[in-house]
């Protein structure tokens, strides 16, 4: 393979790879973060206690998370396939995160929330601020820091799922490890994918320190 | 028009734990005059806090009633409890600031949740700046501000929703005694200038003293003893009253624990006669003399009261004409004998 194929080639994987991690955070944030949110509220020490709804929502949480990846993009396949039409590529594979991530960002942001100091929201329930003025004005702009880690971490976990997904025919780096690196021999792909890898996770992992810190006031 | 700002009445509140039933509260019945300073005060897990946040809310009682301004609270739905709660601001120990917004920040807050337009808002809260002494702090997060300036970032959100009533709960407990102080004196200042009725729920003696024209006294969840500060304190009737307000810790341990004698009596002055020598003249027209174990003057309400444990004669007949000369004078007299001694050994055991 000529330098030029194998830049276009790796260019091609880089951009599904952010494109599929990128859009699979965005809507497991788009569901995780409600249901996190709603965990918090209607939890024993919520500002609405609910428990048949904490109960279930947590156990489906709970038993998506205990799933691997590999095997609940597996047992999801046919399902996607159904609905989007086709089984492999950037589109099955975002799919397939989106299944497997939310309730792990419903989690984090779980997280996140509990960090919030209950006498703040117990002063604005004095003030008489509605629960969802509590929601949206106490807890997730207190937590804002901490939410900004968990995305940070949320994101980093979606893409190495993204790259597992390569195994399977998805699209992206880790596919491009698998048909190039393993299959046909050529360790110099192989280790160039790592290297893209490693230097995505440390750009993820870097914003999301510094745009943590930059959203926190505790500062003395 | 309603005589009182605060009713509860049969209030009651049981909590289910993992060990049965805790009865927090037990048929509180309590009225808080509009202006008043009224002080609650009991030990810790006396019910305190309970109590007080039953008065908004945030403790819903399992049995009574809370009447706010003629307005029956309990039975409220949501929407219109927290109508009313808007006008009954609190202050807490932990000050429970928002860490992620500025002292100006925090003060707009109250009235962002009312609606109040944004830049409404902020001139409100800037003049409150000026009211609790921080205009150069406006811009500083809760984490740049010391333990009494955050205390009075939280007094001025309370002030923001103009509140007919501030609940503090051990707003001072946190704090030196020097803070402590100033905060006193600025709550002080905020009930006579401005009128609002101050609950103050504290554990401190010196907090009733410094702040309180009437105080209750609660322990086991029941109110044991109540009414103007300074009766309370000259004549206290209950057992928990007698254990917060006679001179304790170390003091007492100086004015009761080193000696056996059984005639110690509590001296209680007020204005009338704190400044008059009545003992040295005691002394020289009985011709007995008498020991000291512990004397204080404070400022108690409006009044000045001093305190004073002495020993009387050993004499039995002179004990009897000392007493009867010190209640001609008008000193309140409490024999200390066999109370005090039962108080210490209750503390002993515990």
């Amino acid at each position: 393979m000529d330098t030029h194929t194998l830049v276009s080639l790796l260019w091609e994987g880089t951009l599904q790879t952010l494109y599929m991690t990128l859009v699979a955070t965005l809507v497991s944030y788009l569901i995780g973060l409600p249901v996190g949110v709603s965990l918090i509220v209607t939890g024993p020490n919520g500002i609405r206690p609910v428990g048949i709804y904490n109960k279930i929502m947590g156990f489906i949480v709970n038993v998506v998370r205990s799933v691997p990846f590999l095997i609940l993009m597996i047992a999801c396949m046919p399902y996607i396939r159904k609905i989007i039409g086709t089984g492999i590529g950037t589109s099955a594979t975002t799919a397939a995160l989106i299944i497997a991530a939310w309730p792990f960002v419903a989690r984090m942001v779980e997280q996140s929330l509990l960090e919030v100091d209950p006498g703040v929201i117990e002063a604005a329930q004095a003030m008489g601020a509605s629960n969802m003025q509590i929601v949206l004005k106490v807890l997730l702009l207190e937590a804002r820091p901490s939410l900004m880690n968990g995305a940070a971490v949320a994101t980093i976990t979606i893409l190495g799922y993204s790259a597992m997904a390569g195994t399977l025919g998805g699209g992206g780096l880790g596919d491009i490890a698998i048909r190039y690196g393993h299959y046909r021999f050529q360790p110099t792909i192989m280790w160039i994918t790592i290297v893209v890898l490693v230097i995505l996770v440390q750009i993820m992992q870097e914003i999301g320190i510094k745009a943590a810190a930059k959203l926190d006031n505790r500062i003395s | 028009m309603t005589e009182n700002i605060i009713s509860l009445q049969g209030v009651t509140k049981e909590f289910e734990t993992r060990n049965g039933k805790v009865v927090a509260l037990k048929d509180i019945n309590l009225d808080i005059a509009p202006g008043d300073a009224y002080g609650i005060i009991g030990l810790s897990g006396a019910g305190k806090s309970t109590l007080v946040r039953t008065i908004n809310l945030l403790e819903q009682p399992t049995e009574g009633k809370v009447i706010f301004d003629g307005s029956l609270l309990t039975g409220l739905n949501s929407r219109e409890l927290n109508l009313h709660r808007r006008k009954i601001s609190m202050i807490f120990q932990q000050f429970n600031l928002l860490m992620q917004r500025d002292a100006i920040g925090n003060i707009c807050f109250p009235l962002e949740i009312a609606g109040v337009p944004k830049s409404e808002a902020r001139a409100k809260a800037e003049e409150l700046l000026k009211v609790v002494d921080l205009e150069d702090r406006a811009h500083s997060y809760p984490s740049q501000l010391s333990g009494g300036q955050k205390q009075r970032v939280a007094i001025a959100r309370a002030l923001a929703s103009d509140p007919d009533v501030i609940l503090c709960d051990e707003a001072t407990s946190a704090l030196d005694p020097k803070t402590t102080r100033s905060i006193l004196k600025l709550l002080k200042k905020i009930n006579e200038e401005r009128g609002i009725t101050l609950v103050v729920i504290t554990h401190e003696m010196d907090v009733i003293r410094q702040i309180c024209t009437k105080v209750a006294v609660i322990e086991n969840g029941e109110i044991v003893e109540r009414g103007d500060v300074g009766e309370v304190f000259a004549k206290p009737k209950s057992k928990a009253a007698r254990r917060l307000f006679f001179p304790d810790g170390r003091d007492r341990e100086t004015a009761v624990g080193r000696t056996s004698t059984r005639n110690r009596v509590r001296l209680v002055f007020d204005e009338s006669n704190a400044y008059k020598p009545i003992i040295a003249n005691m002394i020289t027209e009985l011709g007995a003399p008498v020991n000291f174990f512990y004397a204080d003057l404070d400022v108690l309400g409006n009044k000045q009261k001093g305190q004073m444990v002495i020993c009387l004669s050993e004499d039995r007949a002179m004990a009897e004409k000392q007493k009867e000369y010190l209640r001609r004078e008008r000193v309140e007299v409490t024999e200390l004998t066999d109370d005090i001694d039962d108080l210490l050994q209750e503390e002993g055991e515990a």
